[in-house]
């Protein structure tokens, strides 16, 4: 067994009075060994960053702070230790990779400069020595042209280029120990899959102890030594990976592991194929480059997608971010200008209809947006979001608010929620109400762009199924928006993958599942995090 | 806002900001009755100093200086407060079209805008109260005239940034207007940091009045600090008193309301409260 290089000893972080539990950590013991990646997972709100930031003692203090138990790394307490004692070992011997990568360079610095920062803090290296360290660094983590990478500023790479380059970073002094919080929730499956890989395979070759912190279940099948479970700042079950996502023992673990969409096509009866609601006919849209140098210079978002949706079907959109699926979702709904082609609603084109001849089409189709924290006017009550839509469209205020009411009951909502502002509600719930709008005036199409994106998994599966009641009882058609391709599985009856803005495979769901055609959805499929264990032979009954 | 209210009331400076402005209030509705004959009324001897019976003593003609400096809070407030509030109506009303129609008519609006920034405001004031004859309104038409661009250019920009949330997109995907988005959404949501602009340009809008009565510019009819101060610059050496007291209460008054906007600022600003 090797050494344990970080042990947390009944740490408890405290909150300051009025937040909405005493701690934000209660007494969490969890040690780290060398060359072992422990993943810390729980939901937002559990703590798991925090806990992270105290080991680099980089609590947003004097509110936030450590009230009780030590921090041993490599037998030194760094709760106690004072400030300058802890520079020495932060981004030396620990080193920190972070959830953004574009946030955390400095955009006017080149990435060569910053790696190199390290050096010229931590050790007494030359200037020519440094370079080099800096271009073997960027090397190691497989970033092509090294020499150029070093020269560049960060908004000239991309996101998966920015996170090695953040990595090779972390990993320029060789740190005993690397904190790596949710480091590839902001970027594309594919690159995601790719990261996973080279910090799992830098970690073996130095043996690296890794605490790393994410809320999919999925990258833990896939990096994971050890998994810890936390839980409202409870540490509710530790252990081996495989003891962990096999045989669960606590309520909760079971819980979220049953929450957690699997790849596979769920047994569903076929749906059948009736008329078509809604189409696009080789629907184009390109934004120009804006600037006054970058003039001429333009970005094809959509490059003639032709798709239609049938009446009761659930058609899913999936694809990459850039890859033009959520343009194709607003220029379906005409709340974007498309350059050319056609948007056809119930055989009518919509496409050039102006805003007072529009109107009576807006009802018939409906959207459910990505982020419920944008998508509600925070200055408006629940029951007076609701209503906006069935009042435009003539219903009588009074009668548009009861049933504005009656809409919030269907949604799975408290009634007495009408009268409340939207930033009282949780993420789940704010989109239950984003759901209530959109039903409220009726519609036959639902174009629901990444609803569950931004929702814990727990919450995920209840509004996944929520609006699979919604459609089976109501019997509307829906446009899902998604770069899940686990939730598109569950809840979609077609699948369209969009690429660079346009459609590369599109069938019925079980067989692009079985036998995908294209090479760019094998590989999506291939990098959905956890493939292996999603499809694997453990799959639990679903909690009620 | 009902919370920003109660960050604002935990604010002391703002909160003294609030008792002054509220005593010049007072001044300005006693004025009639402390002060009957007016401010124009000749009522002792030129020049004498602070007394009992002139508690701030007379200017050159023979001025009772307190009627003045009570009947001046009065013209100052409501200057102050119409011009800015003209000019938040007017500001508002370009920004927000502006900002929410964009393309050609967001061109032109705002080139219109920054041709009003590029004049010096306190020249074209004078120029247009020249050229309108000076009057009560000629002035506040003036102050406003000068004071909208501010106002323009912050609900354009919040229009802006507002706009391209999802729950406009939603809105505008139930089917409505363009004035029930303005008026329903984008409105109540950037009020907040249009109050706390609007009150700062009421200190700024009595400084102007104040600055073109000093120059003849204002209504001759009517007193204000302005004039008085003029009035009593030739005397400042020998009677110190009428353009000292005055000037404390246009240093005190736009002191306060300048309090009060920073404060309204910081409570209703989510972008400052978050530091």
């Amino acid at each position: 067994m090797s050494s344990t290089v970080l042990d947390i000893q009944d740490l408890t972080i405290g909150l300051p009075a009025g937040a909405d539990r005493s701690s934000a950590v209660q007494g969490m013991n969890l040690a780290l060994r060398a060359g072992e990646v422990t993943c810390l997972i729980g939901e937002s709100g559990s703590g798991k960053s925090l806990a992270a930031r105290a080991v680099l003692g980089l609590l947003p203090g004097p509110r936030v702070s450590v009230t009780a138990g030590r921090i041993l790394f490599e037998g030194q307490d760094l709760v106690s230790l004072p400030e300058r004692e802890m520079a020495k070992i932060r981004g030396a011997r620990i080193g920190m990779i972070f959830q953004e990568p574009m946030t955390a360079l400095n955009p006017l610095h080149r990435i060569g400069r910053q790696i190199e920062e390290v050096f010229r803090i931590h050790t007494t290296l030359g200037t020519a020595e440094r370079r080099g360290r800096v271009v073997k660094l960027l090397a190691d983590v497989h970033l092509p042209d090294p020499e150029k990478i070093a020269r560049s500023y960060p908004h000239q790479l991309s996101g998966g280029q920015r996170q090695r380059a953040m990595i090779a970073m972390a990993l320029a002094l060789e740190p005993k120990l690397l904190i790596a919080d949710e480091p590839t929730t902001a970027l594309d499956v594919t690159t995601q899959a790719q990261i996973l890989h080279l910090i799992h395979e830098l970690q073996r070759e130095h043996g690296t102890a890794v605490l790393f912190i994410t809320h999919d279940f999925g990258v833990v099948a896939d990096i994971a030594d050890q998994v810890a479970v936390l839980q409202k700042g409870v540490l509710v079950e530790a252990g081996p990976r495989d003891a962990v996502l096999n045989a669960p023992q606590h309520a909760y673990t079971k819980a979220l592991l049953a929450a957690v969409p699997r790849l596979v096509v769920p047994d569903r009866p076929p749906a059948t194929a009736g008329l078509v609601v809604l189409e696009s006919v080789d629907v184009r849209k390109s934004y120009a480059a804006k600037g006054f140098f970058a003039r001429g210079r333009s970005t094809q978002a959509l490059d003639g997608v032709s798709v239609q949706l049938h009446r009761g079907e659930t058609l899913g959109l999936v694809g990459e971010s850039g890859s033009g699926k959520s343009t194709l979702a607003r220029a379906m709904t005409r709340l974007l200008p498309i350059d050319s082609g056609d948007v056809i609603l119930k055989g009518e084109g919509i496409t050039h209809l102006s805003t007072k001849a529009m109107r009576p089409y807006r009802r018939m189709v409906q959207m459910v947006f990505q982020d419920p924290y944008a998508s509600l006017d925070p200055r408006q009550r629940v029951v007076d979001i609701i209503s906006e839509g069935p009042i435009i469209h003539g219903t009588p205020p009074a009668e548009a608010h009861t049933r504005a009411r009656r809409l919030l009951g269907l949604v799975g909502l408290d009634p007495s929620a009408a009268d409340r502002y939207p930033h009282e509600f949780s993420g789940g719930q704010r989109q239950r109400i984003g759901i209530a709008r959109a039903l409220a005036v009726e519609p036959e199409v639902l174009v629901a762009d990444e609803p569950v994106s931004a929702l814990d998994v727990s919450v995920q599966a209840q509004v996944l199924e929520l609006l699979a009641d919604i459609k089976a009882e109501l019997g509307i058609s829906m446009l899902f928006v998604t770069h899940d391709l686990r939730v598109a599985l569950q809840i979609c009856d077609r699948i369209a993958v969009m690429r660079h803005g346009a459609i590369v495979e599109l069938g019925p769901t079980a067989e692009i599942f079985a036998s995908p055609r294209h090479p760019y959805t094998r590989a999506l499929f291939d990098a959905v995090p956890g493939a292996a264990w999603s499809q694997g032979a453990e799959i639990l009954t679903p909690a009620e | 806002m009902r919370a920003g209210l109660r960050r604002f009331a935990r604010n002391r400076m703002a909160l003294a900001g609030s008792v002054v402005i509220f005593c010049v209030f007072l001044l300005t509705v006693t004025a009639p009755f402390l002060f009957p004959q007016g401010a124009f009324n000749l009522a002792g001897q030129p020049l004498q100093p602070p007394s009992l019976r002139f508690p701030l003593g007379t200017d050159a003609l023979g001025r009772d200086v307190a009627a003045g400096v009570a009947e001046g809070a009065r013209t100052s407030l409501l200057i102050g407060i119409s011009a800015a509030l003209s000019a938040v109506l007017f500001g508002a009303a370009v920004g927000g079209i502006a900002g929410y129609y964009r393309g050609p008519i967001d061109l032109l609006l705002m080139r219109l805008t920054e041709f009003f920034q590029t004049i010096p405001a306190f020249l074209l004031a004078m120029l247009l109260v020249v050229i309108l004859s000076p009057s009560l309104l000629s002035v506040i038409i003036a102050i406003a005239a000068v004071s909208w661009p501010g106002i323009a250019r912050l609900v354009r920009g919040e229009f802006v940034a507002l706009g391209g949330r999802e729950f406009i997109l939603a809105s505008a995907g139930l089917g409505a207007s363009g004035p029930r988005i303005i008026f329903r959404h984008l409105l109540p949501n950037c009020l907040s940091s249009i109050i706390a602009v609007g009150s700062l340009l009421v200190a700024t809008a009595i400084l102007l009045e104040t600055g073109l009565a000093f120059l003849g510019l204002g209504d001759p009819n009517i007193m204000s600090w302005g004039l008085q101060i003029s009035a009593g610059r030739v005397s400042l050496r020998s009677a110190w008193w009428v353009c000292t007291f005055p000037g404390i209460a246009i240093l005190l008054t736009v002191l306060s309301i300048n309090l009060i906007g920073d404060g309204l600022n910081e409570a209703l600003n989510p972008r400052l409260r978050k530091r």
